[in-house]
């Protein structure tokens, strides 16, 4: 038997080419916002895999550092080291800022952190050019999306920071470059007040004022043996802090930090979707709609109904498959050059192949109800 | 055959009475004629004739079969009885653009089960007795409208129906192209045994015409062609009534 949906396509190639690569490009916008989505989830997770950190300690009650401002003391990690489990904790400071580059204000997230070496509690995983922070002063580690270059001078506030190793991929949960300072260069960025700020504070309270003694949180390492679930509730009750195992802290930013943009891609996949179901439906009736003669025709010397609705079945599916291999091809294409980290996952492709394949076969009874609308009759003039 | 058939649109005070028992019997291989001026019920007879259309009443045969007696047809399946037992001509052959011409006459033999070779073949001898088999591998829009036509009768032989519906398959053409499309009629109608049913308004072709069956207001009567070509029009509607 001939394939009539294949013949038809054949003959009117042009038009088809056109209409799929059209919805090519909505799919795409479509794949591309689900893999911003996914590039957010995998930053996250490198953020907080990459650290090293078993249990993020911070202010009670908050969900900080990264979802919520948190302030805690700077020498809680004193206390925090002895209990038992706890093999290391340092203090960490994070905080956004904005930074002057040539011709753009760039946002940054700014990690104070413990000199040491790449892979180390705080640290970033790896560097893919320079060294790891040395002194404990001026030095800066910056992820390569800054821009920045080895040995540049970066003003920051009122400091002037030297970048003297470049790290891997290290982005905030919301998507900004991060540079890696040292704790006390990072504490003073965040607490250290302006001369205006100290001379109204000691006017106000006549009292000198300086830095004041805090951080955002402290990153603790576990022994291998501890359970950070029980380190975690042994820290929130005799410290009075609040503990993140990594699923926690993961749940945190993920669940309430990216939880809004989640809900706007989201709602956006649904609009896009139903853009494309009903684009395809649009498309598939108007070619209907050109055919009705032949398909009384058709209809009239015996063709079967049914064949002549898997006809059109056949052809919205393959539109809305070939628009899912163009949209599919133009996100991979385009990924490396969005701005936002895109992860194009292997069952998010599926998935979207599978709405592809539902959103035209649905989009396809427009067309099979306007042919078999048509009476063989009028065939016949 | 065809006897006490009759439809009427509507109902009550609006009804409209298209046909009114209307008998007609075309012989096999007789290629019969069908005229009328315009709202006659040439159409609607076509229509009930073609299974697309469902008569209020009388009775239906074909092949030698009924199938359609009082008010419903007989057949379960008005789509499979059109493919199997009656083909059709158009004024435009409506050829599937997407189809070449062989495939667009062995479509329908493939659709009743034969293989894409066996249907190709029967649609190469059809081509062959048509004579267009050198145009088998074209696309329809490369074709005269003489070919095209030619090539419409062959997909509407295909199956060898008993019954063969032409609607006008004269009207686009020139005389010499109306003559040559009449002489297949003809020869295969009495070749295949098939009973040729030609609705027109062409009096060129009248001639050709083994009989005349005159549609006015409904009423189906059968005259002679003579009638038909030489009365002037009010005394040839008089006439074919009385007849």
């Amino acid at each position: 038997m001939i394939n009539l949906a294949w013949r038809d396509s054949r003959h009117n190639w042009g038009k088809l080419l056109v209409t799929g690569c059209g919805l090519g490009l909505l799919v795409g916008v479509t794949v591309s916002m689900a893999g911003v989505y996914r590039g957010m989830v995998e930053d996250a997770e490198a953020l907080i895999g990459g650290s090293g950190a078993d249990l993020w300690v911070v202010e009670q009650h908050t969900l900080g550092p990264f979802a919520e401002a948190s302030r805690i003391d700077d020498d809680l990690y004193r206390s925090i080291r002895q209990l038992p489990g706890v093999r290391r904790a340092i203090n960490g400071s994070f905080q956004t800022l904005l930074i002057q580059r040539p011709g753009r204000t760039l946002r940054v997230l700014v990690a104070g952190v413990e000199v040491g070496v790449p892979g180390a509690l705080g640290q970033p995983p790896g560097l893919v050019a320079g060294r790891p922070l040395l002194r404990d002063r001026d030095e800066l580690l910056a992820d390569p999306d800054t821009g920045l270059q080895l040995g540049e001078v970066v003003p920051i506030r009122r400091k002037r920071f030297t970048v003297v190793g470049l790290t891997t991929r290290m982005v905030s949960p919301t998507g900004d470059p991060m540079l890696f300072v040292p704790f006390r260069d990072g504490q003073d960025l965040q607490f250290l007040p302006g001369n205006e700020a100290i001379a109204r504070q000691r006017r106000r309270r006549d009292r000198p004022a300086g830095r004041q003694a805090l951080t955002n949180a402290v990153l603790v390492q576990l022994a291998p043996t501890a359970r950070p679930e029980l380190v975690a509730a042994e820290i929130e009750r005799w410290l009075g802090l609040t503990a993140y195992t990594r699923p926690a802290m993961k749940e945190a930013m993920v669940g309430k930090l990216i939880e809004a943009s989640a809900r706007q891609i989201g709602l956006f996949l649904v609009i896009l979707t139903l853009v494309t179901t009903t684009m395809i439906g649009f498309i598939v009736f108007t070619l209907t709609q050109g055919k009705l003669r032949e398909i009384a025709v058709l209809k009239l010397i015996g063709m079967p109904s049914r064949m002549i609705a898997w006809m059109i079945v056949q052809q919205a599916v393959a539109l809305g498959l070939f628009a899912f291999v163009v949209g599919t091809s133009l996100a991979t294409a385009m990924a490396p050059h969005f701005p936002r980290h895109v992860v194009l996952q292997r069952r998010d492709l599926i998935a979207a192949a599978m709405v592809a394949l539902a959103s035209s076969s649905l989009a396809s009874l427009v067309g099979v109800k306007a042919a078999l609308g048509v009476d063989p009759a009028e065939a016949i003039q | 055959m065809v006897s006490g058939l009759r439809k009427t649109y509507g109902s009550g005070s609006a009804a409209v009475t298209a046909l009114r028992d209307v008998q007609m019997r075309v012989e096999p291989g007789e290629v019969v004629g069908l005229v009328g001026p315009s709202g006659s019920g040439k159409s609607t007879l076509l229509k009930c004739l073609g299974a697309v259309l469902t008569p209020s009443g009388g009775h239906i045969e074909l092949g030698g079969q009924t199938v359609f007696d009082g008010d419903h047809w007989l057949h379960p399946d008005l789509t499979r009885l059109r493919r199997e037992q009656i083909g059709f001509i158009f004024q435009s052959p409506y050829l599937l653009p997407f189809l070449s011409v062989r495939d667009n006459v062995a479509l329908l033999a493939m659709v009743l089960g034969r293989s894409n070779q066996e249907a190709r073949a029967a649609a190469d001898q059809l081509l062959v007795d048509l004579d267009v088999a050198h145009r088998a591998d074209a696309m329809p829009n490369r074709l005269s409208g003489g070919e095209q036509q030619r090539v419409a009768i062959a997909r509407a032989l295909i199956n060898r129906p008993p019954i063969l519906l032409a609607d006008e398959p004269t009207a686009p053409l020139d005389s010499p192209r109306a003559m040559a499309v009449m002489d297949l009629l003809e020869r295969l109608a009495g070749q295949m045994g098939t009973s040729v049913i030609v609705v027109t308004h062409d009096e060129k072709i009248l001639p050709r015409l083994q009989r005349i069956y005159a549609v006015r207001d409904g009423v189906v009567g059968e005259g002679r062609r003579e009638w038909v070509r030489d009365a002037p029009v009010r005394f040839r509607s008089r006439r074919l009534r009385k007849t």
